[in-house]
């Protein structure tokens, strides 16, 4: 089987197993609506400032989000066995880093979705049309650079006995080069403060090479790093 | 199916295999016997390519496993103390992927179903809710339905009741039956006995070369 189709197997794998078993609809959307709602706390509800830190606010409940996320995706791998047996198996390691990346990235875009939702109604941020095309272009190229850090990182601790502790310390910093980013082309798509529209791209530039070097990177070292 | 010659394999700095010498045919279902720490789980992983020859000749269906340990591993099965099974998806799901990870057809995968005696009801029921002996079955049509040819089990009798260890002896002497080759490292040396057409002592990393079940039986 080519590693395209045996990621696409593994990515519909996960996604059925997470709707199947509601984990994030009843565990991870709550905790990162919580998170937004503890932001504006922190803040003193203060409308004027919220909405002007809104788009980093997102960016950051997504990326503690995404540390749920990847310890439940790799652990629905580690509680029977089955990541060992994906490689007892033969199963292509580009195409296990591939599907779960793939996975990881419907359900962070689905969460990233919810929580712009959030910062409209709790934040009273505004979503302009004539900024839609970067909003939409920014969530993919950051989702696929988060995924794809959050799998290498996760697969490295997953074997660990101190991986709970040890996938924050490792993803995080990778990770603090999306959030700029992110967060910088967020605002200029939303308009916030005095971000200008057209700066917004440098920034999903920056986005993508992230996500291209990361994902490339990633499944090829995904195999040695899983293997023992 | 399986020639290993003076093979040394070591897990870090430790010497786990100091010149395991045996052989495996087609159908066998060869007893791995030996204390803890013998070198048993060892000697299975290697067979499976996921630990390094050192030293020494070891050929798995004729791939050398120094120079191809990763063309050996679609060819196997290996059952430790896990199942590989996903707890939230059928029975019937969980053959369904092990299967199309090599491509198997829809008649491979029922097949495999059958042969393992997880179809019908069983099959649309969650994993979750499956008995230990249920769950080692759907495991077994996973590797039927992957087309593994040599299942290395370790120790496979493990956690289940009576009626689960006669469903699984039953299951594997119809495996071998059907030309798969089994490995079996035990500990409940009473059953497996029983089971095994060959046993292997294994012993501070060293194998002693297979015999029949009766002469090993009366050695010891």
């Amino acid at each position: 089987m080519s590693t395209w189709r045996t990621a696409w197997l593994i990515a519909k794998k996960d996604l059925r197993i997470e709707r199947r078993s509601r984990i994030i609809t009843n565990q991870v959307v709550p905790f990162a609506g919580v998170t937004m709602i503890i932001f504006g706390f922190a803040l003193d509800a203060n409308t004027d400032v919220l909405e002007l830190v809104a788009p980093g606010l997102v960016w950051l409940a997504t990326m503690f989000s995404l540390l749920l996320l990847v310890q439940r995706t790799f652990s629905l791998e580690s509680e029977d066995g089955a990541l060992d047996a994906m490689r007892v198996a033969g199963v292509d390691a580009r195409a296990i880093f591939l599907g779960k990346a793939i996975g990881l990235t419907v359900q962070l875009l689905a969460l990233e979705v919810l929580l712009l939702f959030a910062a409209v109604i709790l934040y009273g941020e505004t979503i302009r049309l004539d900024g839609a095309v970067l909003l939409v272009t920014t969530l993919l190229s950051a989702t696929c650079g988060l995924a794809a850090v959050g799998t290498l990182y996760g697969g490295l601790a997953v074997g660990n006995s101190g991986r709970e502790t040890l996938l924050p310390l490792l993803t995080l910093p990778a990770v603090a080069p999306v959030l700029i980013g992110a967060t910088r082309a967020v605002e200029s798509a939303l308009g916030t403060g005095v971000a200008e529209l057209s700066d917004g791209w440098q920034w999903v530039s920056l986005l993508t090479v992230f996500a291209v070097a990361f994902g490339v990177g990633g499944s090829l070292a995904f195999g040695p790093l899983i293997d023992e | 199916m399986i020639v290993l010659r003076d093979v040394v394999a070591t897990l870090g700095q430790f010497p786990a295999l100091s010149g395991a010498t045996m052989s495996v045919d087609r159908g066998d279902i060869v007893l791995l016997r030996g204390p803890n720490g013998a070198g048993k789980t060892t000697l299975l992983r290697l067979c499976a390519g996921l630990v390094p020859v050192v030293r020494g000749t070891a050929r798995v269906l004729g791939f050398d496993l120094s120079t191809d340990r990763e063309r050996v591993r679609p060819h196997v099965g290996l059952l430790g103390h896990q199942n590989g099974l996903y707890a939230d998806l059928t029975v019937e799901e969980n053959v369904r992927f092990w299967g199309a990870t090599v491509g198997a057809t829809e008649t491979e995968i029922i097949a495999a179903m059958d042969r393992m005696d997880v179809a019908g009801r069983l099959a649309s029921m969650s994993v979750a809710k499956l008995s230990a002996g249920q769950k080692r079955r759907a495991a077994l049509a996973g590797l039927v339905a992957r087309r593994a040819e040599i299942w290395l089990l370790d120790e496979p009798h493990a956690g289940l009741d009576q009626r689960g260890r006669d469903e699984l002896d039953s299951t594997l002497r119809q495996a071998a039956g059907s030309g798969a080759t089994i490995l079996v490292a035990s500990h409940e040396l009473d059953r497996t006995e029983s089971l095994a057409t060959r046993i292997v002592d294994v012993v501070a990393g060293q194998v002693v070369p297979p015999g029949d079940v009766e002469a090993e039986t009366n050695r010891t």
